[in-house]
């Protein structure tokens, strides 16, 4: 077992205690990184460049191999989300039920492209493959909740009242 | 724990469900959840306390009910009715008729074959236990099949019962998983692992998410009895961070299991002890694979490495190790139960037991089903799925998701078993079942999966990573209708090379979409054609 280094978080913010309970959960070992992102970005929102120093340094993994894990993963973000964020599901079953018309309907409505946000960071417009939810198809999850029985005539409608019940 | 305190805690529970008149089960799976079944809930739980009814009537969360198109689903006991697309407002019609009669405007009947040609194994439970609370899992059957394991065989008395039951893997290979114990407990080592593999990627496949949401406790089982079995002491589920619901419950599920001692250190006061983990995938589909699953639960980014050496020879952390999928795991339990010839007698002589899948699309019925092996795709199609909406005629229906294939009409009467799927030119796949009808583009839909595998591809081998962006290239000239017949074969010739060369099963079998709408659809390759130059 190598020496363990005590490294200080990168601010006073509160939340690194919950990132430093996941990292000694595991014994501050390298097998810990991926836990470990997870719980910065469920922390956070998402990982920045001071988040995974901090956490490549406790763990004693180069910055480079945290760099590579965050990178390939989908799932962890290297930028902060939007204030609502609107995931258009491409899976197989939505895919066939025209869920890209949806997307495009919502790109053309915000002016961003797939995988963009607002300039004024309210909106983020996001595609996954498939969110598990295929008996409700075409489907699209705002903030978190899903939003069914979506059309080209009535998607924009149906996002933006979910999202207002949300701010 | 021993047996006697065991069986207490079963008829605890027994009586304890008898002592109500009636039940009142809601789903509270991921689909009926997104549908609104928790209003459901909180209205059916105020004006049963208003009408005094909290001692007679028991109001339960309960696991998938499998209608998810029609949710919220709400179920009825003992007057076994079924209601769907429930509201709030139908609390008080749904509670005067607790004794007898059905509200007709939301009846779901029960002998429509959506029900009728379903047989459960691995969802016996999904819809009668709530799956936060251990108790009632164990009332109906949960960890029975452990206890037996644990204090009534030995460890080749587990392994011989489940080579002679004939369960293939259900992740989609279709492996032996008798053969594949076996190798593991044959492996000289002081330290195994056993891993459930829930990284259920395939776009249109929610199985195994909703065998988790529906019933923990049924995954824990069968991983204990296979450490039993193969000699393992650790476990870990890897699942889907997308997976929130099924994490939470699993989480809880152990905590339980470990504090009821079904779990954890001297399972039944045995020697056999195991403990299981948690591990969050990150959204790489490719960490269904499972060298590169191994690689991501070791902190590592998900690259395959080439097989040999196994993992049932060199596995996480070096040690051997048994990696089953959540549905292989969940059949477990049954089997132990009741003998690897029941389950036999179930299926075909090659394909024994039942499969879950996951039917969706251009459907009139979707949701989750269980159907003995041997079922052939029509009677999938037409009967519990209903048919196609609107009018429109059956085009293909794919399964196996990007790993898989298109199967046209013609071959409907086909029956569902590994080998003749894979004849076909598809896979079992993991369960995903997804109908498309005569308005879909076989060549988008081709398009669409080889979009998937590229992005997903891991970038280790070039085959993989560069074949695969390639074909999208010239799949997108189909698209765009400037492609030519030259392209159909050098479509063909790449399919064959990334399929043949690549190093791990996401790029062997990700030519699989273009390869099959090519055999069976190829017409629809050839109107795509760039239109011939006008003579001069």
């Amino acid at each position: 077992m190598s020496k363990q280094v005590e490294v200080a978080p990168p601010s006073d913010d509160k939340r690194w205690r919950i990132v430093n309970a996941t990292m000694r959960r595991y014994g501050y070992t390298p097998q810990a990184l991926i836990e470990s992102l997870h719980s910065v970005q469920e922390a956070f929102g998402y990982l920045d460049d001071d988040s995974l120093q901090f956490v490549a340094r406790r763990l004693q993994v180069p910055l480079s191999k945290a760099y590579g894990v965050a990178t390939f993963y989908h799932f962890f973000s290297l930028k902060p989300p939007a204030d609502h964020n609107c995931v258009v599901c491409m899976g197989t079953a939505c895919y066939i039920k025209g869920s890209d018309r949806m997307s495009d309907v919502l790109s053309e409505a915000y002016e961003i492209e797939e995988g963009e946000i607002t300039l004024d960071g309210r909106f983020a417009l996001l595609s996954a493959h498939c969110v598990g939810a295929c008996g409700l198809a075409p489907v699209a999850v705002v903030d978190g909740q899903i939003v069914s029985g979506l059309t080209p005539d009535n998607v924009l409608e149906k996002i933006k009242e979910r999202i207002d019940d949300g701010s | 724990m021993d047996r006697d305190a065991f069986e207490s805690i079963v008829q605890k529970n027994r009586d304890e469900e008898a002592a109500y008149a009636h039940h009142v089960n809601i789903c509270m799976s991921s689909g009926c959840i997104a549908s609104g079944s928790d209003a459901v809930k909180k209205q059916i739980e105020a004006d049963a306390k208003a009408r005094d009814l909290t001692k007679t009537c028991r109001i339960t969360g309960v696991g998938c009910l499998g209608l998810c198109g029609s949710g919220p689903i709400l179920a009825v006991e003992p007057t076994n009715t079924l209601y769907q697309k429930v509201k709030p407002e139908d609390s008080d019609d749904i509670l005067d008729h607790l004794d007898g009669g059905i509200v007709e405007r939301i009846e779901l009947r029960q002998d429509n074959p959506f029900f009728q040609r379903q047989e459960r194994v691995v969802l016996a439970n999904a819809g009668k236990i709530n799956p936060d609370e251990i108790e009632s899992a164990i009332g109906h059957g949960a960890y029975a099949g452990l206890l037996k394991a644990v204090l009534d065989m030995t460890p080749e008395d587990v392994i011989k019962t489940l080579t002679q039951s004939g369960l293939r893997g259900r992740g989609g290979a279709g492996y032996p998983t008798g053969l594949k114990w076996s190798t593991v407990a044959k492996a000289r080592s002081d330290v195994k692992y056993v891993i459930c593999n829930g990284d259920e990627g395939d776009p249109g496949a929610f199985m195994d998410r909703s065998i988790m949401e529906s019933d923990p406790h049924l995954v824990l089982e069968g991983m204990a009895i296979a450490a039993y079995a193969v000699g393992a002491t650790e476990g870990y589920i890897y699942i889907r961070a997308e997976y929130g619901l099924g994490i939470k419950r699993l989480k809880r599920a152990i905590r339980q299991a470990e504090k009821l001692g079904v779990l954890g250190k001297n399972i039944f006061g045995s020697p056999f002890s195991f403990s299981v983990q948690l591990r969050l995938g990150a959204g790489a589909f490719v960490c269904g694979e499972e060298t590169a699953l191994i690689a991501s639960i070791e902190g590592h980014r998900g690259n395959p490495r080439p097989r040999p050496p196994y993992p049932a020879e060199l596995g996480l952390w070096g040690q051997p190790t048994l990696i089953n999928n959540v549905e292989t795991l969940a059949n477990i339990a049954a089997i132990i139960d009741k003998g690897g010839e029941w389950f036999a007698n179930i299926g075909t002589e090659k394909s024994n037991g039942t499969k879950v899948f996951a039917l969706s699309g251009k459907v009139n019925r979707v949701g989750l089903i269980e159907v003995p092996m041997g079922i052939t795709l029509r009677e999938i199609i037409e009967d519990i799925g209903g048919g196609i909406p609107d009018g429109y005629a059956f085009k293909a229906v794919q399964t196996g998701g990007p790993s898989g294939g298109c199967i046209p009409a013609e071959h409907l009467d086909t029956p569902v078993d590994y080998e003749s799927l894979r004849d076909l030119g598809t896979i079992m796949g993991s369960g995903g079942m997804v109908i498309m009808d005569e308005t879909s583009s076989m060549v988008s839909v081709a398009r669409y999966f080889m979009e998937f595998s590229m992005n997903e591809s891991c970038g280790k081998c070039i085959p993989c990573r560069v074949g695969t962006a390639q074909m999208i290239d010239i799949l997108n000239r189909f698209m765009n209708n400037t492609a030519t017949l030259a392209d159909i074969d050098l479509l063909e010739d790449l399919c064959d090379m990334v399929s043949h060369t690549s190093l791990c099963g996401l790029g062997q079998s990700a030519p699989n979409p273009v390869i099959s709408t090519l055999r069976y659809f190829r017409e629809e390759y050839l109107d795509r054609l760039a239109p011939a130059p006008d003579p001069v």
